[in-house]
């Protein structure tokens, strides 16, 4: 834990580096869970970075702390588990006193690649893939709380530390994040996951068919197809994110014959 | 089946529409840590009213579809917190055995899924709208004004989970009790629907997020094998 005192001594110099104390980062740390609690589609999370920076700016000179606010409170768009690296290395850079006009272009810069690369690694690779492993646990026979806690310990295990690492790479480097982000595990991380994702699919798909439905192999079977031939479809005429719509549809359709009948 | 008073609806439904409000808060604004994925709320809701294993049922039937809605940036998508909570207790709260259970429980979550997606974009809207009002301060820094707008908008979407929840369970619970109890298709076919729809938008899903990666295809038929192998030997 840093003095008090001698950080705000710090603080007050412009354009020496300023330590930051472990209270100040922990209650950044734990704001970032609410990143994205004002989220709305002209500033994006643009006031939630502003509120998870705060308490790293606390000891600034209220002019120099004000001047920070309203300069991270504007657009900002990011991957909400990466937004850590946002908060930490622009937390950085107003500490350490950098030209205003740089903090901004950079800041512009990096909601691209943060939005994309969480995207890519969380949305589309670890959240699909730890839902998987918690199917097929389903699948295999395991009951309500071996399924839910396999779910939440492998997906949290990973959340946390991602958020956790984004703030001290933040933090540590400063404007200069670019290398961090060039990591293996952003590059080639979602192939992997896509790859573990596909053989777990595969797995489970008889499996939790079998589960749902109960016994009766050759309806298993028939099902299975169908899955397989409205998936060709879905994948080949169905634009994305409309599956679930169709499925709606149909199983309307369903509830009135079933009524009816 | 017993006769549901508007009394004892109230008092069963008030208590899990605070389970729908966490869970509706998680999908966006806090903490994100993944309970208002279907899987989980569900079996919650299920465990709520002392079910867990038909809540976990329709919860990894709601999971495989949610495969195809990932909460991808400003994108429009389900939100499964509250579908997910209405799901479970109308699942759970059916009689044990009966055949529509699962079409119905189905049916009322995607139905509630439609209604709390279009919920969700009210409240990025209301939002805005905060932040407009609260430029000025915004504009000069003012921290009260950074925390106020982030508390009004993480407010905001409890209430609105809860509502979400509230309502829906209102008014579909009765109706999904009145439908299972003239339900006529048997328990297999009818799970058979159900899950030929479920694995078809999950297989689709699975397709769209993998197929770029060398050898998926190959790899899901590998996991196919090894699958259809496990069962065979059951």
């Amino acid at each position: 834990m840093t003095n008090p005192q001698s950080t705000q001594r710090a603080r007050n110099e412009v354009g020496t580096p300023a330590p930051v104390s472990s209270w100040a980062v922990g209650a950044s740390f734990l704001r970032l869970f609410a990143v994205q609690g004002s989220w709305n589609y002209e500033t994006m999370i643009g006031n939630g970075i502003a509120f998870c920076m705060k308490p790293l700016l606390r000891g600034l000179p209220e002019e120099r702390y004000r001047a920070a606010l309203a300069r991270q409170g504007r657009y900002f768009n990011a991957h909400p588990y990466l937004a850590g690296i946002a908060v930490g290395s622009l937390a950085r850079g107003e500490l350490d006193g950098e030209d205003p006009v740089r903090i901004d272009r950079y800041r512009t810069a990096l909601c691209g690649p943060l939005g994309s690369v969480g995207d890519q690694l969380v949305w589309a690779g670890w959240l699909p893939l730890c839902s998987l492993m918690a199917l097929t646990a389903f699948a295999l026979g395991a009951g309500p709380l071996v399924v839910v806690c396999i779910f939440l310990g492998a997906y949290n295990a990973g959340h946390i530390a991602l958020r956790a690492w984004g703030l001290r790479v933040g933090l540590r480097r400063g404007m200069r994040v670019a290398p961090a982000l060039s990591n293996p595990l952003f590059r080639d991380g979602p192939a992997v996951l896509a790859r573990v994702s596909a053989v777990l699919a595969g797995l489970i798909l008889p499996l939790a068919l079998q589960r749902i439905i109960g016994p009766g192999r050759v309806l298993a079977g028939g099902v299975a197809v169908v899955a397989v031939v409205g998936a060709v479809i879905l994948a080949r005429f169905g634009a994305r994110a409309t599956g679930w719509r169709a499925a709606l549809a149909l199983l309307s359709i369903f509830v009135l014959y079933s009524v009816a009948h | 089946m017993c006769k549901l008073t508007l009394e004892s609806l109230l008092f069963a439904i008030l208590p899990v529409s605070l389970l729908g409000a966490v869970a509706g808060l998680d999908m966006v604004s806090f903490p994100q840590i993944m309970l208002s994925r279907p899987l989980v709320s569900a079996t919650l809701a299920g465990a709520f009213i002392g079910r867990p294993g038909a809540g976990l049922l329709i919860g990894a039937v709601l999971e495989l579809i949610a495969l195809e809605t990932l909460p991808f940036g400003a994108s429009r998508y389900a939100e499964w917190g509250s579908a997910g909570v209405v799901g479970g207790v109308v699942m759970a709260g059916q009689p044990i055995g009966a055949a529509g259970a699962l079409p119905v429980a189905m049916f009322v979550a995607l139905a509630t899924a439609v209604f709390s997606s279009r919920s969700m974009v009210w409240v990025r809207n209301w939002n805005a709208h905060q932040a407009r009002r609260l430029r000025t301060e915004l504009d000069v820094g003012s921290p009260t004004a950074v925390d106020s707008l982030q508390l009004r908008g993480l407010t905001m979407d409890m209430i609105r989970g809860f509502s979400v929840t509230f309502i829906a369970l209102l008014i579909l619970f009765p109706l999904s009790r009145r439908i299972v109890a003239i339900w006529g298709v048997d328990a297999v076919h009818s799970r058979a629907v159900v899950t030929a729809l479920a694995a078809t938008v999950a297989a689709g899903a699975i397709w769209t997020l993998t197929h770029r990666a060398a050898r998926a295809g190959w790899l899901f038929v590998l996991g196919l094998g090894a699958g259809t192998a496990l069962l065979l030997l059951q």
